[in-house]
């Protein structure tokens, strides 16, 4: 970091259009995020149109990041913002490329904490294969923002001929899960200093569109027939998504689900349940049964999917929009959406 | 893991449910004219939607979900009156979870924070209590609710408070005793239940003498259960074994945890700080003697009840909710009125539908429909 920043805080002037903005733009942010589009320090990032593939769709996702605390084991909220956005990316099948970076920033951030997020999104990106090309910086009135909150945009490239969505799917795909749910929601649950518990448990934080690539390899032609991410209301969400708007129904299977000792053992505590806790770097994907096989066995040869499992199937008949889990005594019930929040029980 | 995979041993389960099975048909039950065993807290209630009990177990035996549901009994007047402490300027009030969304008849605290009062979720009362420590210039008010599993440490809270001489702390006291109310069950008429699965945690604090009268007077066995699924399975075939044998005992099946004279050092807390009531209005079940507790005259400092005007209205339940017949067993969740269509959890008219503990909330969510039939076994793909 420009030593001239060091120990210094943001005040207002940082955000007001003026030298103080000028200079914390070029001489932190631009060489943080190090890239020729974003270089000329125009108001947009410019392409030639021959960087998209001959029939590739384009992609465009955004999404708002206000993580509390902002740091937390395993990541911060850089690392979420350039991943949350590379993510919903690579689980509609594209080649995330672009990103934009809107910070909005409150009177009195620690510009050192700011520096070691900015360095954490530029570690994100480069892991990723992104680049940052954009971006926009607001200063508010202490008070008016939590710290620190960011926007990330995000642009890619479907290659040609793949497309993933409910058309695709038949009784029997298999649902797969790339590894152990819900490390995001207890690791920031423990960063926020609520609970009395020492938790040893890291954000499973992480750019997953070279595994998807890795499961697209495997599936061959439609056979990966739809992705989501498991972030907020964890994989309970996504599933009841998937049944939802494809109108079939889904069963769990309780025993094959992954969930690490550690979460575990929180969630025994607080009453949670791992199925609807927050995941980073986890997607549920429907699987034709027959390459089911080979793209669990993709998924296991690369990093970020060593404890993928199949996890649940679609039904033939049963009740569109229904997910139900089947539990280790061969009872099975209902997995509803969740009504606001997931509150611990009190006795 | 170690203390939680014994509990839920599928080959165990499966045992006990053989067992359960034998037992349910030599006692001559059927699915016409069933035998009914009331779980009596909201914490079995959600273990047996949680594991799918309900479809392990034989159909000429039914689990009646009995009121121990803390959340699920409060009156609306109650919540209006946190609603009312809530608002008073300087005031943080503190709560658990669960109580954030219970619906008063103005809205729920959740609301009420919305609209600006200072209403946060706590974990534990001593989390409270150093709130109190650290904001001398507001008054935080703990909300305390729940049987006598929640008394001691709301109870150890406020010797707390005493010796560290902290002044701007005080207890919503709205605790409630369960033992009463199991009588005024059995006292009901119509009542059909023919043994109970004792509440274990309860029991843990008061030990198993309280239960003793449900046996002596009202020949009824009762077991105390532990909340795992092959707590409530062993329980189970501990009620029928009795119900075979003729005979009505207090058994305690959660030897694990529970000393049958209880535990004294809660309980000592608890007689320190807490007194009964002459009566407390329940949700679904109206007024019933001696079954809600407040604070003792010497504790009066602590008391929010005596230190803020709280309106105390009492608000009848919505007509159409038949949350009281459901916790007598004379109906089933689904056979209400308005389940799952005027009441829901996103929009409870009833009491039952608000915890994830209330019989209505469990059913809504683990068994709002009834699942298919099995079709293609899920087999690792190969």
């Amino acid at each position: 970091m420009n030593p001239k920043y060091a120990g210094k805080r943001i005040s207002l002037a940082h955000g007001a259009g003026g030298r103080a903005m000028r200079e914390l733009i070029a001489e932190l942010i631009a060489p943080t995020f190090d890239n020729g589009w974003l270089a000329p320090l125009e108001d947009q990032a410019r392409f030639p149109y021959e960087q998209i593939p001959p029939g590739a769709q384009i992609a465009f996702t955004t999404d708002s990041y206000v993580v509390s605390p902002l740091v937390f084991p395993g990541g911060d909220i850089g690392t979420l913002a350039v991943c949350g956005t590379v993510n919903d990316l690579a689980v509609g099948g594209a080649t995330p490329r672009w990103l934009s970076c809107g910070l909005i920033l409150e009177e009195g951030l620690a510009i050192d904490t700011l520096a070691q997020v900015l360095a954490s999104m530029a570690a994100s990106a480069r892991s990723a294969g992104v680049a940052i090309v954009t971006g926009d910086t607001k200063v508010v009135e202490r008070g008016a923002a939590d710290n620190l909150f960011i926007n990330t945009a995000g642009i890619g490239t479907i290659p040609a001929g793949r497309s993933t969505g409910p058309r695709g799917v038949r009784a029997g795909d298999r649902l797969i899960v790339n590894g152990a749910l819900g490390d995001h929601g207890i690791a920031v649950l423990a960063a926020r200093n609520e609970l009395a518990l020492q938790i040893p448990v890291q954000s499973d934080c992480a750019p997953l569109n070279g595994l998807v690539e890795a499961m697209f390899g495997a599936a061959g032609g439609a056979g990966l027939r739809w992705l989501r991410d498991c972030t907020r209301g964890g994989l309970a969400t996504v599933a009841n998504e998937f049944a939802l708007e494809g109108r079939f129904q889904i069963r769990l299977d309780e025993t094959a689900i992954p969930v690490g000792d550690a979460v575990r053992g929180a969630c025994e505590i607080l009453g949670l349940d791992p199925l609807y806790l927050a995941n980073e770097g986890k997607l549920a994907a429907l699987v034709a049964p027959e390459q089911a096989g080979a793209v669990l066995a993709a998924m296991r040869a690369h990093p970020l999917g060593r404890a993928a499992a199949v996890v649940g199937e679609v039904l033939a008949g049963g009740h569109p929009g229904l997910v139900t889990l089947r539990s280790a005594f061969g009872g099975e019930r209902v997995v509803d959406l969740l009504q606001g929040e997931q509150l611990p029980r009190i006795c | 893991m170690k203390y939680v995979d014994e509990f839920r041993d599928p080959l165990a389960a499966r045992a006990l449910v053989r067992e359960i099975g034998a037992a349910t048909e030599r006692l001559g039950a059927t699915e016409k004219k069933p035998l009914q065993i009331m779980e009596v807290c909201g914490g079995h209630t959600h273990s047996i939607f949680r594991y799918a009990l309900k479809d392990l177990i034989p159909p000429a035996l039914e689990f009646v979900h009995g009121p121990g549901c803390p959340v699920c009994v409060l009156p609306m007047g109650r919540v209006d009156d946190c609603i009312a402490i809530a608002r008073q300027p300087g005031v943080i009030f503190t709560t658990f979870g669960d109580a954030m969304r219970v619906p008063g008849s103005k809205g729920s605290l959740l609301q009420a924070r919305a609209e600006g009062a200072d209403v946060r979720m706590v974990y534990s009362p001593l989390d409270a209590l150093e709130l109190a420590a650290a904001n001398p210039d507001r008054r935080v008010v703990f909300f305390a609710l729940g049987f006598e599993t929640t008394m001691p440490s709301t109870a150890m809270t406020v010797l707390e408070a005493e010796r560290r001489g902290i002044t701007n702390f005080s207890l919503f006291c709205n605790h409630i005793t369960i033992v009463p109310t199991i009588k005024a069950i059995l006292d009901s008429p119509g009542m059909g239940i023919d043994g109970f699965l004792g509440p274990g945690h309860v029991a843990m604090v008061i030990g198993t003498a309280p239960f003793e009268f449900i046996a002596a007077q009202y020949r009824r066995p009762l077991v105390i259960s532990g909340f795992e699924p092959t707590d409530i399975l062993q329980s189970l075939l501990m009620v029928l074994h009795q119900l075979e044998q003729g005979t009505a005992t207090i058994e305690n099946q959660y030897v694990r945890l529970v000393d049958p004279r209880g535990n004294g050092v809660a309980l000592d807390a608890i007689t320190r700080v807490f007194e009964l009531r002459e009566f407390f209005e329940w949700r679904g079940l109206g007024s019933i003697d001696h079954s809600g507790i407040r604070m003792r005259e010497a504790y009066a400092r602590y008391d929010a009840e005596r230190l803020f005007d709280v309106p105390g209205a009492r608000i009848a339940d919505p007509k159409s909710c038949q949350c009281g017949e459901v916790l007598k067993g004379a109906i089933k969740p689904r056979q209400c009125k308005v389940f799952g269509t005027a009441c829901t959890p996103q929009t409870p008219l009833g009491a039952l539908m608000v915890s994830s503990e209330g019989a209505c909330a469990a059913y809504y969510q683990f068994a709002r429909r009834e699942p298919a039939a099995p079709t293609i076994p899920i087999e690792a793909a190969a």
